[in-house]
């Protein structure tokens, strides 16, 4: 279980997550939803430790994880795993190497023991066969689908997606999501899934969580969400672009904007 | 009255810039020691990066190789040529080994091979960090339980630290070998008194001053340019203008340093 409690965090003057709190299951899917720059990215970082709070408190268990030290939140990390948005593959190696890192760098496992389960991991994403492939020479639907191997390469009790379907494909998007929810249910694994894919996340997660400008609007499982009488969920879900979430992010007027202009002549009525 | 007040508004703003910009020159030194120092603490702890270090030291030292190599037969070959010039107006061409020699030891070698390697390892290292930045590749380490500051940069550090004084080591040597080439070959200098004078008149004192600058050099290079490289704003604006400041910021405390380290050992 993880939990965060009054959580918080500021970015200069821009309030990036207003204090929140959220509880995650084990063992469960949670997706976090909700459009651009409401706060789900921000969030998840926060949550994986990438992110220090302004405020608040972040459980793993009993233990907080704004005031472990670094040894410590490295050895949490051992049981962690985590999905970039970009992949975020280390260039200097080939699929094989980038699979395998985690597992260099925490067992004493054999290499053909490694191997094998680099091939396992890699026949799971379905790219067994392209090993020795450098990340320049994949397409961002297979760099997702390595990163998503590695991720799970040590079996992780959490893992954490940044938008996993985002840039893809339907057909590859369709494959991530399975993945996600397939490995999830088998490894009886915790995942955390940031998205503003709608379908996908609503179709995988047990619980979701959507967020509107750094706050919670609505929490619940899947068929909670979609029965919503929320106005601004309903919006997000059908993606109108008229309703109670403003596409235009701007707080003064246009029209005074532009008649108001130093130089601009003003034209008298 | 109003040009009293504009003048004072003028003056206020620009003392409030000054003050700033030392306020966060003073901050960046002061994260970028911390940091290096927190890199370098880590060279206790295990898991050891020696393998690590020892690509690093490859793909940093022999890749400058070539670069200093040229540049010490050049500045050797130039030094050679203006001096024999100007000691030939007071007939003492013989003197030629000896200036040759403490000008390169003394300082050409350690502040031009340190210049050579700013701009061959140094850009490379803060580019290449940058860019590990932008693509999440250091999170990503974090969230693999891998420290990225022992991981990233405490191999560069060490690689560079030790890499600065056996490259200006062979810039010292291709440098004088080159400056012997154009005195005695080309000019017609007398190789024994080329030879005799060079080995009379540098001191092993001018030796270690050269072989300790070049040690500073390379833990002021390698501190700088990782650091750059670390904190650059995550965007490709970012990363390039981080690996420009890399080059000035190196170069001019290498200058700096020089100045303080020569009224030293003088």
């Amino acid at each position: 279980m993880i939990r965060a409690e009054k959580l918080s965090k500021r970015f200069g003057d821009v309030e990036a997550l207003s204090p929140t709190d959220i509880h995650i299951r084990a063992g469960a899917i949670t997706a976090i939803m909700g459009g651009s720059g409401s706060g789900k990215t921000t969030l998840l970082r926060l949550l994986a430790g990438l992110e220090k709070p302004t405020s608040g408190h972040i459980w793993y268990g009993d233990e907080d994880l704004c005031s472990i030290s670094d040894e410590r939140l490295y050895t949490l990390r051992e049981s962690m795993g985590m999905l970039f948005q970009y992949s975020a593959l280390l260039n200097s190696l080939n699929v094989y190497d980038n699979v395998a890192f985690p597992l260099h760098e925490h067992t004493d496992l054999a290499e053909s023991v490694i191997s094998t389960m680099v091939a396992m991991k890699l026949e799971q994403v379905g790219l067994r066969g392209f090993e020795h492939l450098m990340p320049s020479e994949l397409s961002g639907g297979m760099a997702k689908r390595v990163a998503f191997a590695r991720a799970i390469a040590m079996d992780p009790k959490i893992v954490f997606f940044d938008e996993p379907t985002s840039g893809l494909d339907p057909i590859s998007a369709g494959v991530i999501s399975t993945l996600i929810h397939d490995t999830s249910t088998k490894n009886r694994m915790t995942s955390i899934v940031v998205t503003h894919d709608v379908k996908a996340g609503l179709s995988i997660a047990d619980h979701v969580i959507l967020l509107w400008q750094g706050r919670i609007i609505a929490e619940g499982d899947p068929d909670a969400i979609r029965h919503s009488d929320d106005e601004r969920v309903q919006q997000f879900l059908e993606g109108r672009p008229d309703g109670p979430i403003p596409f235009s992010r701007s707080t003064t007027s246009y029209i005074d904007d532009l008649t108001h202009k130093p130089g601009t002549v003003r034209l008298e009525s | 009255m109003s040009d009293v007040f504009i003048q004072q508004t003028g003056l206020t703003a620009f003392f409030g810039k000054l003050g700033r910009s030392t306020l966060n020159g003073f901050e960046q030194l002061g994260d970028a020691t911390m940091l290096g120092f927190h890199a370098l603490g880590l060279i206790f702890s295990k898991p050891w990066q020696g393998k690590h270090f020892v690509l690093q030291l490859y793909a940093l030292g022999v890749g400058s190789l070539a670069i200093i190599i040229v540049t010490g037969a050049f500045t050797g070959m130039v030094l050679a040529l203006q001096g024999y010039y100007t000691l030939a107006k007071f007939g003492s061409e013989s003197l030629l080994g000896a200036g040759v020699g403490m000008s390169i030891i003394r300082e050409l070698g350690p502040v031009l091979g340190a210049f050579m390697i700013i701009g061959r390892a140094g850009s490379s290292i803060t580019a290449e960090i940058g860019i590990m930045r932008v693509t999440e590749q250091t999170d990503a380490l974090e969230m693999m339980a891998v420290n990225p500051k022992r991981r990233i940069l405490l191999p560069r550090i060490v690689a560079v630290i030790l890499a600065v004084p056996l490259l200006v080591a062979i810039f010292d040597v291709v440098g004088i070998g080159a400056g012997y080439i154009v005195g005695v070959e080309l000019l017609g200098v007398n190789p024994g008194a080329y030879m005799a004078e060079l080995i009379a008149r540098v001191s092993m004192h001018d030796i270690y001053g050269g072989l300790v600058k070049s040690v500073v050099f390379g833990f002021l290079i390698g501190m700088i340019c990782t650091y750059m490289g670390y904190r650059a704003t995550p965007t490709t604006e970012g990363v390039a203008q981080a690996t420009t400041q890399a080059v000035v910021i190196a170069s001019v405390s290498v200058l700096i340093i020089d100045y303080i380290l020569t009224s030293f050992f003088l």
